[in-house]
C-alpha cells in the first residue's frame, strides 16, 4: 500500500549558497536529483552538508539560488507544505509520546482540524484510518510490538526505526536524513545500512542522505555529492567517485586506507602530485622478484604490516614521501615480508592519477 | 585511620551544623509547642494538645489560613503563568533579550522591604500614582491597602510582581534545555510555529521545570510576610492577617510562644506536604 509506483520527488538544487554574516556556509551548489534517486551528500564535519539538508527541509532559509521540488519553487514554503519528511540524527522523537503517537504527529496535523486536536476528538473514519496507517507502517519496519511504548524505553536502533517509521507515514515526495546511523553501534549501522537500501527501492521516493561516513555514501547510494569547504567537488556514482575522482581531495576523502600522494617526479611524471589506490601498488621484496621497470617502482622498507584478514596492508615508509605508502598485499604472499625489509613498490602507469598544484585532476 | 573513622570525621563539621541550626531548633519548636511557653517567663508547664486544640477553635488563625490559602491561590497561578509568558516572549525574539531578562529579574533581587514602601507610595488613596492613573480614566479612587475587600488581592498582586522574575528566569533555563532537534521535527510534521509548537513540544518538554516553579513558588507565597508587615500589620480588621504574620504577632506581640510553636509546626507540615507533592509526581515519571 506504500509502495509508490511513480515516481516523483525531482528536486533541482540551482546555484545555491548560504551565508551567516561574513561566513560562507555553502556557495554555488548546482544539484539535479531525479525522481526515485538516492543520492548522498558525503563531506566532512562543517562542510555545509548539514546546512544544504536543511535549507532543503525548510528549515533554514537560502541566501541566494533556489530549490524546486517537482518544478515547483520551495523558496517561502514551510517544511510541511514541502511534501518531505526528515529523519534527524537524535531521532528527535516526542519524549511524552507512545511511538504509535509519535508516528500518528504527522498524519494527525494533516488530517484534523485544530480544534479536534485540541479537544482530542476526531472523527471515527479519520480515528481509523491514522491507526491502519500507522499499524501498516509499523509491520513495515517491525515495530508493532513497541507502539505502546515510549521513546525513552527504546534502543538507539528501535528509536531510529521509529524515527523512520514517522517519516514514512506521510508518504513524502522526498526523504531527508541528516546522518541518521551516526548514533548507533557499529554492528547495528551495517545492518541499518540494509535496510535503509532496501526501503529506498521499496518505496521508491527520493533519498537525499547526508553523512560524513564515506563507506554509508559508498554502499547506499546511487549517486554520492562531495561536498568540500561549501562547494561541491563532484557528483558521480559511488564506483566513478572511487575510481575518477575529480579532485585530490575527493580522491583522499573517498576509499580506505587513504590514497597514496606522491610528487609526480617521484614516478617520472609532468603533474604535480599523483596518487595511487593501495590496491594499485604491488609490493615485490628486492632481489627475489624481477628488477621493476626504471621510474616506475618506489624503493622503501616495510615498517608497519596490517593483517585484516581478507588484506593485508603493508605500510611502507620512503624517503622523502611524509606519510607511509600503503600497499594492499595477499595475506598469503604477504607472509614472506618482515618489518624492517627492504621493498619495491610497483606502479601500474594506468592506474596512477595526475594531479595540477590546485589538486585539479589532470585527465591525459 | 580506618574509611569509617575518616567518613565520619569528615562529615562531623557539617552534622554537627545541621544538629545545631536545623534539626535541634526544629525539635525545640515542636517540643515548645506542647508547652505554655512565655517568652521571659521564669518556668513553663506541659500542656498537651492544647495549644494545638485552641488553634481549632481560633478565629483568627481560621482568617489568617483562609488568607494564606487565597494568597497562594492567585500569585501560584498568575506569577508562573505570567513568568511563562514572558520567559516565552524574551526567548522568541533574541533582540534586547539581557535588557528585558534584567528588568524582569530586578524585583527578585530588590529588598522587599524597601520595595514595600514604594508600592505604599504608589498604591496611596489620594496621592498614588496608580491612583492618579485611574483617574486619568475616570476609574477610582481605591484604597487598595485600606478596604477590606481588595488589600488580599492588593498584596498578592505585588507578590506576583515579585516573582515573575524568578519564574521566567526558571523558565527560560528550562527553554534552553528543550533540544533544537525537536522543534525542527515539530516543524517537519506540521506543528512549526504558534500554539500547535506549544503543545506538541514546548509544554511537555516544560513539564519538570513547570512542576519545581509551581512548588517553589507556592512555597515561597505560603511564606509571605515583609509587605504584610509593612504595608497593613494584618488589617484592616484582619482582611490581610496571613500565617507568618499570626505567628510573629502569637511570639513578638503576645508572647505566646508556646502557642505560636504549635502554628510554626503547621505552618511546616504544609511546607512539608507541598514538597512531597513534588518528590512523588518527579518520583513517578522517572518510572
Amino acid at each position: 500500500m506504500l509502495v509508490e509506483t511513480q515516481a516523483r520527488g525531482a528536486v533541482r538544487i540551482d546555484g545555491l549558497a548560504k551565508r551567516f554574516g561574513d561566513t560562507t556556509v555553502l556557495d554555488g551548489i548546482d544539484l539535479d536529483i531525479v525522481a526515485g534517486e538516492f543520492v548522498t551528500i558525503l563531506g566532512p564535519s562543517g562542510c555545509g552538508k548539514s546546512t544544504l539538508l536543511r535549507i532543503v527541509a525548510g528549515l533554514e532559509t537560502e541566501t541566494a539560488g533556489s530549490v524546486s521540488i517537482d518544478g515547483a519553487p520551495m523558496k517561502g514554503l514551510a517544511p510541511n507544505a514541502r511534501d518531505i519528511a526528515m529523519v534527524f540524527q537524535s531521532y528527535a522523537l516526542y519524549p511524552h509520546l507512545t511511538v504509535a503517537e509519535n508516528i500518528a504527529v504527522p498524519l494527525r496535523m494533516r488530517q484534523l482540524t485544530p480544534m479536534q486536536r485540541l479537544l482530542g476528538l476526531a472523527p471515527r473514519a479519520v480515528r481509523g484510518s491514522i491507526g491502519a496507517e500507522v499499524q501498516s507502517v509499523a509491520a513495515m519496519l517491525r515495530i508493532e510490538s513497541l507502539l505502546p511504548r515510549r521513546p525513552a524505553q527504546l534502543s538507539g536502533g528501535q528509536k531510529q526505526r521509529v524515527a523512520l517509521a514517522r517519516a514514512m507515514v506521510r508518504r513524502p515526495r522526498v526523504f531527508l536524513m541528516d546522518e541518521p546511523l551516526s548514533n548507533l553501534d557499529a554492528e547495528l549501522r551495517v545492518h541499518m545500512r540494509a535496510e535503509i537500501a532496501q526501503l529506498h527501492r521499496q518505496l521508491g521516493a527520493t533519498f537525499l542522505y547526508v553523512t560524513h561516513d564515506q563507506v554509508e555514501a559508498m554502499t547506499m547510494s546511487d549517486r554520492v555529492a562531495v561536498i568540500m569547504g561549501g562547494r561541491l567537488q563532484q557528483v558521480a556514482s559511488p564506483d566513478v567517485l572511487y575510481r575518477d575522482p575529480d579532485t585530490l581531495a575527493v580522491a583522499q576523502f573517498v576509499g580506505t586506507p587513504r590514497i597514496n600522494v606522491l610528487a609526480g617526479g617521484r614516478l617520472g611524471l609532468q603533474a604535480a602530485q599523483v596518487a595511487v589506490r593501495p590496491e594499485r601498488l604491488q609490493a615485490h621484496g628486492l632481489g627475489l622478484a624481477p628488477p621493476p621497470q626504471a621510474g616506475q617502482g618506489i624503493e622503501g622498507r616495510l615498517v608497519y604490516r596490517e593483517n585484516l584478514g581478507s588484506d593485508l596492508f603493508l605500510h611502507v615508509e620512503v624517503p622523502g614521501v611524509p606519510a607511509a605508502l600503503i600497499a594492499r598485499a595477499d595475506p598469503a604472499a604477504g607472509e614472506t615480508f618482515a618489518i624492517g625489509d627492504r621493498l619495491v613498490l610497483a606502479v601500474d602507469p594506468r592506474h596512477v592519477l595526475s594531479f595540477d598544484a590546485a589538486g585539479k585532476r589532470i585527465r591525459p | 585511620m580506618n574509611g569509617r573513622g575518616s567518613v565520619l570525621l569528615l562529615t562531623a563539621p557539617a552534622l554537627v551544623l545541621m544538629a545545631v541550626f536545623l534539626i535541634g531548633p526544629l525539635l525545640a519548636v515542636i517540643a515548645l509547642s506542647f508547652t505554655s511557653y512565655q517568652l521571659g517567663a521564669p518556668s513553663l508547664s506541659f500542656v498537651g494538645m492544647a495549644n494545638y486544640i485552641e488553634m481549632t477553635e481560633d478565629a483568627t488563625v481560621r482568617i489568617s489560613l483562609a488568607n494564606t490559602l487565597i494568597y497562594v491561590g492567585v500569585v501560584v497561578p498568575v506569577s508562573v503563568g505570567l513568568g511563562l509568558g514572558a520567559a516565552l516572549l524574551i526567548e522568541a525574539d533574541p533582540s534586547l533579550r539581557g535588557f528585558y531578562r534584567a528588568s524582569y529579574f530586578l524585583p527578585v533581587m530588590a529588598t522587599l522591604i524597601a520595595m514595600a514602601i514604594v508600592w505604599e507610595f504608589m498604591l496611596d488613596a489620594r496621592f498614588g500614582a496608580v491612583n492618579m492613573l485611574l483617574r486619568a480614566m475616570g476609574l477610582g479612587p481605591y484604597d487598595f491597602l485600606h478596604d477590606r475587600k481588595l488589600v488580599l488581592y492588593t498584596l498578592a498582586g505585588i507578590g506576583v510582581w515579585q516573582n515573575v522574575g524568578f519564574n521566567m528566569v526558571l523558565f527560560m533555563a528550562g527553554l534552553t534545555a528543550v533540544p533544537r532537534e525537536l522543534y525542527e521535527a515539530a516543524a517537519v510534521d506540521g506543528a512549526g510555529r504558534g500554539f500547535e509548537r506549544f503543545k506538541l513540544v514546548t509544554w511537555p518538554m516544560l513539564g519538570p521545570v513547570t512542576l519545581f516553579t509551581v512548588v517553589i513558588t507556592a512555597i515561597r507565597a505560603f511564606q509571605v510576610f515583609d509587605t504584610v508587615k509593612v504595608l497593613t500589620e494584618g488589617g484592616p480588621n484582619k482582611a490581610s492577617e496571613v500565617l507568618l504574620h499570626t505567628i510573629y504577632a502569637e511570639a513578638f506581640n503576645f508572647f505566646r510562644n508556646g502557642y505560636a510553636a504549635a502554628l510554626v509546626v503547621v505552618f511546616l507540615l504544609f511546607i512539608m506536604a507541598l514538597s512531597a507533592v513534588r518528590l512523588f509526581v518527579l518520583g513517578r515519571s522517572r518510572t
